[in-house]
C-alpha cells in the first residue's frame, strides 16, 4: 500500500530574467504514495504551479531546474532527457491545467484531442484508441460519449470541457495525476461535482493526485496530506485532517480564517494583512515575518528550518500551541 | 453552404456597384477625352457635336446608368487608344499578370510557412535572425528598386537571365496565353516574380512567425506538451492550423494587394500585362480603359477574398457556413 511514487528533493527552480535571477521555488521536498493524495497550497506567486510544472520539467522559459531531484518510480526526472520525459507526460503522469476553455485546441475534436494522446504512448490501432477514448469519456460520466467525439471544444461547456480533460488525463492509466486549478475557473455548483468526480476517479483507477490550489476547502475534501508554500518555498506540511484542525504555522492560520465557511454572515470576510513579498526582494530571516501577528525579533533576522514536530513539518520559530 | 453563397454573394454585388460608381467618377476628373481623341486642327463646333454624339454632355447619373447597363452585358467601354472593347484589350493582358502573380505565389507558398515556423519556433536560432533581417530590408525597399537591382545584377553582370519581356508562350484552350510551360518563358518569369514576392513574402514570413509565437504560448500548445505528444505533432497540426486562421485572413487580402503591386514590376520589366497596360492607359488618358481595369482589379479582389472567406469557414470549426 504505502509504496513510494514520487519523491522530490531540494527543487529549485530559477527565472534568470534581465534585472537579475529570480528564485522561483526554493529547498521543496517532499514525497507521495502509490496512489495518496496531496494539496499544495498557497497564494498567487507562492511557487505551487512551477513544483507542479517542475515535475513535468514543462517549466515555461526562460526558467529552468537549478538543483533538486525528482524520482519517479525510481526513474530521476530532473535528470532525464527530452524523449524519456515524452514517454513519462501524459503516459505515467497527466496533467489536468485550470482553465477549460483554453486547455483544448480550439480547432481539433475532442476524439482527435483523445486519440492522439493514446496514440503517442500506445502501439494500437485509431479504432482502439476511440474505443478507449469512449469508455474514459463514459468515466467521467459524460452522456452521449460516441457523439461527443466528433464535436468541437466550443459545442461543450465549460463544466463539460473540464471533464474531457480529466477524461484525457486519464486515457493512459497514469500513475499519477497533476492538478493545476482544476476547479478555480469553473461555477461552484459545478466545482463540486468535479471534485468529487476527481476523487471517485483517483480512488477506483488508484491514481496518485497533486492538488494545486489556493483553496483550502477544495483541498479539504479531496487530500490527505497538506504541502502549505509561502514565496516560494514549504512553510508546513502534515496530514489534511490535523492541519485544517490545529494549523501551526500562523500563515495557516489565517489561511483557514479567511475562508468564508469560518466568518459569521453578515460580517466582514477574515484576510491577512499585507501581500506576499516579491520574490525579486524577500525580506531577510521568515518570508512572513512582516504579515505575523506573533512576530519576535528573531524572526526578522533569522530564517526558520523546516523542522519536524508532532508528525508536522513546520518553518516557523514559534508555531501555535494547541493542548 | 448555399445560404452562406448566396449571401455573400450579394454583399459580393453592392462592393462591386460602389467600386463601379468610384471608377465611373473619375471619368470627368482626367481631362478632356477629346484632346486625345482628334488633333489640333479640329473645331470647337466638331469637339461638341463629338460630345454630344458621345454622350458625354448628359448628366452623370445618366451617363453611370448607361456605363452600368452596358457593363452588366460585358461591355465595359471602347478604348480610345486601342479602338476595341476595353475589356478585350485587359483579357489580352490579363494572363501575363496572372502568370507574374502565379510565380510569385509560388515563391510565398514554397518559403514563408517554412521559414515563418522555423523562426517561430528557434528564435535565437542564427537563420531566424537572418531571415528576420532580410525580412525587414525585404519589406522597406520598394518594388522597383528590387526589380532593378535584380536586372543589374543577373542580366546586365552576369547575363545570365533575360531583362525584359514575357519570352516563349503557349496557348492554353486556345485562348490563354502562358510562359509557364517554356524553359524560356520561366526565365523570363524568374526575376519580374521574385522582385514581385520581395515584398509580400517577407511580409507572410512576419506574420506567420508573430502569430506562431503566440500560439505556441496558449494553454491548449502547453497541454499539448503535458499530453506527451511528439514535438513535430504539436508543431503541425497543434501550433500551425490555429497560426493559419489569421494568416489566411490577412494574406488573402495581400493577394489582392499582388495585383496592384504588378503595375510597379511589370513597368520595371516591360512585362505585358494589365499593370503595364494601366500606367499606358494614364499617360494616354484612355479613360475608358482605366475604368474598366479599376473595375476588373476590383472584381479580382472580390473574388479572392470570398474564396478566402470560405476557406476560412472549411478550417475554423467555430465559423459554420450555414447562412445562420
Amino acid at each position: 500500500m504505502d509504496k513510494l511514487l514520487l519523491s522530490v528533493k531540494n527543487l529549485e527552480v530559477v527565472f534568470p530574467l534581465r534585472t537579475g535571477a529570480v528564485t522561483a521555488i526554493r529547498d521543496v521536498s517532499f514525497e507521495l504514495n502509490q496512489g495518496e493524495r496531496i494539496g499544495i497550497v498557497g497564494e498567487s506567486g507562492a511557487g505551487k504551479s512551477i513544483t507542479a510544472f517542475a515535475i513535468l520539467n514543462l517549466i515555461s522559459k526562460p526558467g529552468y531546474l537549478a538543483s533538486g531531484s525528482i524520482e519517479f518510480d525510481g526513474i530521476d526526472l530532473a535528470e532525464a532527457d527530452e524523449d524519456l520525459m515524452r514517454q513519462i507526460r501524459g503516459n505515467r503522469i497527466s496533467m489536468i491545467f485550470q482553465d477549460p476553455m483554453m486547455t483544448l485546441n480550439p480547432v481539433l475534436t475532442i476524439g482527435t484531442q483523445m486519440e492522439e494522446t493514446i496514440l503517442a504512448h500506445r502501439d494500437t490501432s485509431r479504432d482502439d484508441a476511440r474505443k478507449i477514448a469512449i469508455e474514459k469519456l463514459k468515466a467521467v460520466q459524460i452522456p452521449s460519449a460516441e457523439t461527443r467525439l466528433d464535436q468541437y471544444p466550443h459545442e461543450l461547456s465549460g463544466g463539460m470541457r473540464q471533464r474531457v480533460v480529466i477524461a484525457i488525463a486519464l486515457l493512459t492509466d497514469p500513475q499519477l495525476i497533476v492538478a493545476d486549478e482544476p476547479t478555480t475557473a469553473l461555477d461552484v455548483t459545478i466545482q463540486a461535482e468535479i471534485l468529487e468526480l476527481l476523487l471517485d476517479l483517483c480512488n477506483e483507477f488508484d491514481v496518485g493526485l497533486i492538488l494545486i490550489t489556493h483553496d483550502l476547502g477544495v483541498v479539504s475534501q479531496v487530500t490527505q496530506r497538506i504541502l502549505v508554500m509561502y514565496a516560494g518555498r514549504i512553510i508546513e506540511q502534515g496530514s489534511t485532517s490535523s492541519i485544517i484542525e490545529n494549523p501551526m504555522h500562523p500563515y495557516t492560520k489565517g489561511l483557514i480564517g479567511a475562508l468564508p465557511e469560518m466568518t459569521t454572515p453578515g460580517e466582514k470576510l477574515n484576510q491577512i494583512p499585507g501581500v506576499m513579498p516579491s520574490l525579486q526582494d524577500i525580506p531577510s530571516g521568515c518570508p512572513f515575518h512582516n504579515r505575523c501577528r506573533y512576530i519576535q525579533d528573531v524572526c526578522r533576522s533569522r530564517l526558520p528550518d523546516l523542522a519536524k514536530r508532532e508528525e508536522r513539518l513546520i518553518a516557523c520559530h514559534f508555531p501555535i500551541q494547541y493542548d | 453552404m448555399f445560404a452562406f453563397l448566396v449571401r455573400r454573394l450579394g454583399q459580393a454585388v453592392i462592393v462591386m456597384l460602389v467600386i463601379s460608381l468610384l471608377s465611373f467618377s473619375i471619368q470627368d476628373q482626367l481631362g478632356d477625352p477629346l484632346r486625345e481623341l482628334v488633333g489640333q486642327s479640329v473645331s470647337e463646333e466638331i469637339r461638341n457635336e463629338l460630345r454630344e454624339e458621345m454622350g458625354l454632355n448628359d448628366p452623370f447619373m445618366v451617363q453611370y446608368g448607361r456605363f452600368l447597363k452596358n457593363a452588366v452585358q460585358g461591355d465595359l467601354g471602347t478604348s480610345y487608344f486601342f479602338k476595341r472593347p476595353a475589356l478585350d484589350v485587359i483579357m489580352d493582358k490579363l494572363p501575363a499578370t496572372i502568370d507574374l502573380v502565379i510565380g510569385a505565389t509560388f515563391w510565398i507558398l514554397l518559403f514563408s510557412v517554412p521559414v515563418g515556423v522555423f523562426a517561430a519556433i528557434r528564435p535565437h536560432h542564427w537563420f531566424s535572425k537572418v531571415a528576420m533581417g532580410v525580412s525587414i530590408v525585404g519589406i522597406s525597399v520598394p518594388v522597383f528598386l528590387t526589380a532593378i537591382f535584380l536586372i543589374y545584377l543577373f542580366a546586365v553582370e552576369l547575363g545570365w537571365l533575360p531583362s525584359y519581356g514575357r519570352g516563349d508562350t503557349v496557348m492554353l484552350l486556345g485562348r490563354w496565353k502562358t510562359s509557364l510551360f517554356t524553359l524560356d518563358g520561366l526565365k523570363h518569369l524568374l526575376l519580374p516574380s521574385i522582385s514581385l514576392a520581395s515584398v509580400i513574402l517577407p511580409l507572410f514570413v512576419r506574420m506567420i512567425r508573430s502569430e506562431m509565437m503566440e500560439v505556441l504560448e496558449t494553454e491548449y500548445v502547453k497541454f499539448a506538451w503535458a499530453k506527451g505528444l511528439h514535438k513535430r505533432r504539436i508543431w503541425m497540426i497543434h501550433a500551425f492550423k490555429n497560426t493559419l486562421l489569421p494568416v489566411i485572413t490577412v494574406g488573402g487580402v495581400q493577394l489582392g494587394i499582388m495585383v496592384a503591386y504588378t503595375i510597379l514590376t511589370e513597368t520595371v520589366f516591360q512585362w505585358p500585362g494589365m499593370g503595364f497596360m494601366f500606367l499606358e492607359a494614364i499617360n494616354r488618358v484612355d479613360t475608358p480603359l482605366i475604368v474598366a481595369y479599376l473595375i476588373i482589379v476590383g472584381l479580382i479582389f472580390v473574388i479572392t477574398n470570398t474564396v478566402v472567406d470560405i476557406i476560412y469557414g472549411m478550417v475554423n470549426p467555430m465559423v459554420k457556413i450555414t447562412g445562420q
